[in-house]
């Protein structure tokens, strides 16, 4: 029997790298990881309290619509990154800074 | 200590440890594929929680998906990066990583006092609760009954927006003269 504070706190050290990665990556590939980071900490936030709702498997499911919604925004923003990566020429969200042509 | 702490705890530190790794490695490749191995110990981690219908989506959805899509992206956008990857070596912890390290652990010091204060296992719906999946229970009929009857809404939702998201990454994807 795995305490639950322990999966909090794995859960909590995987959002902080995610923000860590978010914050101070030059690359937006690598920022994109860091957010798939903190979705999969708060995912494994609900899988550990869901284990407590049997009769309606709340944290179960809202798991899986979560990761549905990731699959979803990693494929748009994978386009927009390969579109932003023909107009510059770079990654680097540092640089991009005009939305204009 | 027996066999199933053994190996929940030596999964947890393959997830945190590979983390850190994709962060704190230079080389963009070797980072994508440590998050590989993130993803598969993170599958793991929610065997232990008894949501194996959840580890198994997550291996298909994320690693076999996701994964092969962002290598995809990493070989169209990255041609730059991959020349100079031997010119970054030199500055492992540069001056401009230093206030995300910080806010990154004040984020955990928070995160951390919450959990401790908070105490999750002394809650009086976890201690006596009458719904707690068992080992033996078979959480993929009660998703499944679940999901057909009272979260059909958010079902259907979910579907209708993940189609409109692949068509429009496929359109915005495609090679155009003008964007």
């Amino acid at each position: 029997m795995i305490p639950l504070a322990h999966f909090m706190l794995i859960s909590a050290a995987l959002f902080c790298i995610g923000l860590y990665a978010v914050l101070s990556k030059r690359n937006a590939i690598m920022i994109l990881i860091g957010i798939e980071f903190m979705l999969n900490a708060a995912i494994l936030n609900f899988v550990a309290f869901g284990k407590y709702d049997k009769l309606h498997m709340g944290g179960q499911l809202f798991a899986l619509f979560a990761i549905v919604l990731a699959a979803a925004a990693v494929a748009v923003s994978l386009a927009i990154i390969l579109n932003v990566y023909t107009y510059y020429k770079n990654i680097d969200p540092t640089v991009i800074d005009q939305l204009r042509d | 200590m027996n066999i199933e702490q053994i190996v929940f705890y030596f999964f947890a530190a393959s997830v945190l440890l590979s983390a850190f790794m994709v962060v704190f490695i230079k080389n963009m490749v070797r980072s994508i594929f440590l998050f590989f191995v993130t993803l598969f110990s993170m599958a793991g981690l929610f065997v232990f929680a008894l949501a194996d219908f959840i580890a198994v989506t997550q291996l298909i959805v994320y690693v076999g998906g996701m994964l092969v899509l962002m290598i995809f992206a990493f070989l169209l956008s990255s041609k730059t990066i991959l020349n100079k990857s031997e010119v970054k070596e030199s500055n492992l912890l540069g001056l401009h990583h230093i206030p995300g390290l910080f806010i990154a652990l004040l984020f955990f010091l928070i995160l951390f006092i919450t959990i401790y204060q908070a105490n999750p296992d002394q809650l009086s719906w976890v201690n006596n609760s009458e719904n707690v999946i068992q080992v033996n229970d078979n959480t993929i009929h009660f998703i499944g009954v679940n999901l057909m009857t009272r979260y059909l809404i958010p079902f259907e939702i979910i579907s209708v927006l993940l189609m409109m998201a692949l068509i429009g990454a496929s359109h915005l994807a495609r090679r155009e003269k003008k964007i």
